[in-house]
């Protein structure tokens, strides 16, 4: 095969065995790889009312045709299992070098089924594969996992590991590689940490081949001068990073502040990407064969908050910064640092703790459930603090390791929780921008930009300004970000990607890597036959269109200043549209007829 | 006049393209592992260097060659070698200080950079500009301006 290297690998890890089967190729061009072909193969294997965190769930990182080639910012692989923060399927991408070196050592994926008796992590040297004992590195964080791996392996090795988040079943605990990439949200790492599985470490020295290379070549230079010569993919995020995005969403009203209770933050210049860039930027990073490089590496010399790595995200500094009223640069870094050595997601746990602050500033919760430390907004300390509990499994760090949801149930108060199928909304207020309401409400995996991201259009204006404060065509937007995404992750690229690129430009250089004819059709196809799959899992799971909604805050509460003022999100304008739109019955079932149409 | 591969690790973001370039462009297929840039990365300090063969004006490798391989090639700026005369010994690899050298047996072939016959496609695709192909006169010419710039950003600071 080109593009593929159509061969999965199986390990069983509760007879300690590893055996590799070949990948079919109906299922290849199906589910293309990546987010599809694991979603795929999880939904074929694994029955959707199982405990996530039981041995019956089982783990699949998996690749793209694209990865390990050329094409411009393609290095994502997925990570997908049933999630346990939300219940639904769950699939995490990070860049970095480790989708890349799976391919280079001959892999398209790898299932990981039961839990191991003791810890253990894998170790793939192109065709050899081992099991071995990780009962060292258990309580290790991040960094030093993969430091550790490295010098017991081999020191050029991608190492995807969990942290002692992961390990303690946080709900929101990552798989991270690189030390700095992360698999977040919807606590793939908790999964990997109830099977005892440490690490994935891989050194590949193969090659990928694709099927045209002239063809290859001159779709991928295409598609580079293309993202080059855009505004924010070529220059605004290599410049200022993600991060940039905070003074952007805060002039339009859209930059949820203090646990969504005002969507305006004052001290948002302080946290934005400009301020980052002058304070504490190292200097750009890209992952494997990016073009854009968005990285951030960083340093903070300051004691108190000191540290070095990567980050903080526009998604990261929002959370740990306007969304718990925290205008400090280098305790939101620090944060951030904290996360990524503890292997845990930062938009849920920075979400957590502003909600915490919301239930202590309206005396549902005091010091004595949060073991002495008063917890208020715009307290940078006390921030700092929750994510070391957390980290560390310590006093009420054990409650806001099991997401905003739980945690405010737990006190009678799950309205406080600013989440959609117990997963944390990022970054955007639904009520500045409705478009994207209707994304977090439908989004397969809880609440999540990343599932479709119209602030593309209804912020950004690419590829074309869409106004934000309408509902009008909102729910056929939604789709078309929807599927085109699902596909776009199935392929190993990058979403940033599409900040020059689109469909068309995406099934071209799939179909040059693979030989496999992908009209942008086709391509737009292969994502809604996803996203169908993976609503179908749901609805099996147990959820229903009674769960596709917003907290009662972004439905009911208007926004009181600013550019929003007055606003709420009106899903209900744009939820029945979706759902015939999509072809879905009343009550959000996929019809028998939508499904014989997409081959499922 | 004589060209060299300048490399600037202050702009690399350890992203690999060259290596990715390189291999595809020789080999027509995608391998790291046998590009003749190699990037190596620290990820932590977010630092990344590449480094590849320097083409030495005396190089090691030339002068251990027992058959005379590899050799000088000043017109194209350039250490090159001559496949047919090689005889797979490895003096070259033990040579190089830069390990900008090795001998693959499985396609009994030199595997060094030949700076694509005076067309770099790492330089190509690098997209922060941290390969340049340049008049070795003139290779550390941006450094010198950097060093200006900043001179001069802090001589308006104390003059104004």
């Amino acid at each position: 095969m080109n593009g593929w290297t159509g061969t999965i690998v199986r390990v069983d890890l509760a007879a300690g065995t590893v055996k590799k089967e070949s990948l079919p190729a109906e299922l290849a061009r199906k589910f293309i790889g990546g987010r599809g072909l694991a979603s795929k193969i999880l939904c074929d294997e694994v029955d959707p009312t199982i405990d996530p965190l039981s041995p019956k769930n089982k783990l699949i990182f998996s690749t793209g045709p694209l990865n390990g080639t050329y094409a411009p910012s393609a290095s994502h692989y997925n990570v997908v299992a049933k999630g346990p923060l939300t219940g639904t399927i769950a699939a995490s991408s990070s860049g970095g070098m480790f989708g890349p070196m799976l391919k280079y050592a001959g892999y398209d994926a790898i299932i990981f089924e039961g839990k191991a008796k003791k810890p253990v992590y894998l170790w793939i040297k192109d065709d050899e594969i081992e099991l071995r004992s990780a009962e060292d590195l258990w309580g290790r964080n991040t960094v030093e996992t993969t430091e550790e791996i490295r010098l017991a392996t081999d020191d050029e090795a991608s190492v995807a590991c969990i942290g002692p988040g992961g390990e303690r079943l946080v709900l929101f605990a990552n798989v991270m590689n690189e030390c700095n990439r992360a698999a977040g949200r919807s606590g793939v790492g908790a999964v990997m940490g109830s099977k005892n599985l440490k690490a994935v470490a891989v050194r590949g020295t193969g090659a990928v081949r694709v099927s045209d290379n002239e063809a290859f070549r001159s779709a991928s230079q295409r598609a580079s001068t293309k993202i080059r010569e855009h505004a924010v993919g070529g220059k605004g995020l290599r410049t200022y990073g993600t991060d940039v995005l905070v003074n952007i969403l805060n002039e339009i009203g859209g930059l949820p502040t203090r646990n969504f209770r005002e969507s305006q933050f004052p001290g948002a210049d302080k946290v934005g990407g400009e301020s980052l860039t002058a304070r504490i930027l190292t200097r750009p990073r890209g992952c494997f064969s990016c073009i854009i490089s968005c990285g951030r590496a960083t340093r903070i010399k300051n004691p108190k908050f000191g540290g070095m790595g990567e980050g903080p995200e526009y998604e990261t500094a929002w959370a740990f910064g306007p969304d718990c009223g925290i205008d400090d640069l280098e305790a939101i870094t620090k944060a951030n640092y904290l996360c990524n050595e503890a292997g845990m997601d930062t938009i849920t746990m920075g979400s957590t703790i502003a909600c915490a602050m919301d239930l202590f500033e309206n005396g549902i919760i005091t010091t004595k459930d949060t073991d002495g430390v008063a917890l208020n907004f715009g307290d940078a300390e006390a921030m700092v603090e929750m994510v070391r509990k957390t980290a560390e499994g310590e006093g009420f760090g054990k409650k806001l390791a099991l997401g905003s949801y739980r945690l405010a149930e737990s006190y009678g108060h799950p309205e406080y929780s600013m989440s959609v199928k117990k997963q944390e909304m990022p970054a955007y207020d639904p009520r500045a921008v409705q478009g994207i309401g209707l994304n977090f409400a439908t989004s397969n995996r809880g609440a999540c930009h990343v599932r479709g991201y119209t602030i593309a259009p209804e912020v950004l204006g690419n590829p074309e300004k869409v106004d934000n404060m309408t509902t009008d065509g909102k729910a056929k937007l939604d789709i078309i970000f929807q599927d085109l995404t699902a596909a776009l992750d199935s392929t190993g690229a990058c979403l940033f990607a599409t900040f020059g690129i689109g469909g068309d430009d995406l099934a071209e250089l799939l179909s040059c890597a693979t030989g496999v004819s992908y009209s942008t059709e086709d391509f737009m196809k292969a994502g809604e036959r996803i996203w169908n799959l993976e609503r179908i899992f749901n609805l099996k799971a147990g959820f229903s269109a009674r769960d596709d909604t917003l907290p009662d805050r972004i439905l009911k509460d208007q926004v009181l200043k600013g550019p929003a003022k007055g606003q709420v999100n009106r899903l209900g304008d744009m939820l029945p549209e979706y759902y015939s739109l999509r072809g879905w019955d009343a009550s959000g079932v996929p019809t028998k007829e939508k499904l014989q149409e997409l081959g499922l | 006049m004589a060209k060299m591969l300048m490399i600037y690790p202050d702009r690399c973001t350890g992203c690999h393209d060259c290596e990715l370039a390189c291999s595809f462009f020789h080999d027509g297929e995608f391998r790291p592992h046998t590009s003749r840039i190699h990037v190596s990365s620290w990820e932590m300090e977010g630092f990344s260097m590449p480094t590849t063969c320097v083409q030495c004006e005396d190089a090691p490798c030339v002068a251990v060659c027992p058959t005379g391989a590899l050799y000088n090639d000043p017109g194209n700026s350039r250490v090159a070698w001559d496949e047919v005369k090689c005889i797979g010994c490895r003096m070259c690899t033990l040579a190089c200080p830069f390990g900008a050298v090795v001998f693959e047996t499985g396609k009994r072939r030199i595997i060094k950079c030949d700076l694509c016959d005076g067309s770099p496609e790492c330089v190509k695709i690098c997209p922060t500009c941290a390969l340049d192909y340049i008049e070795e006169t003139d290779a550390a010419k941006a450094r010198k301006k950097a060093i200006a710039i900043e001179f001069k950003k802090a001589f308006e600071e104390v003059a104004s």
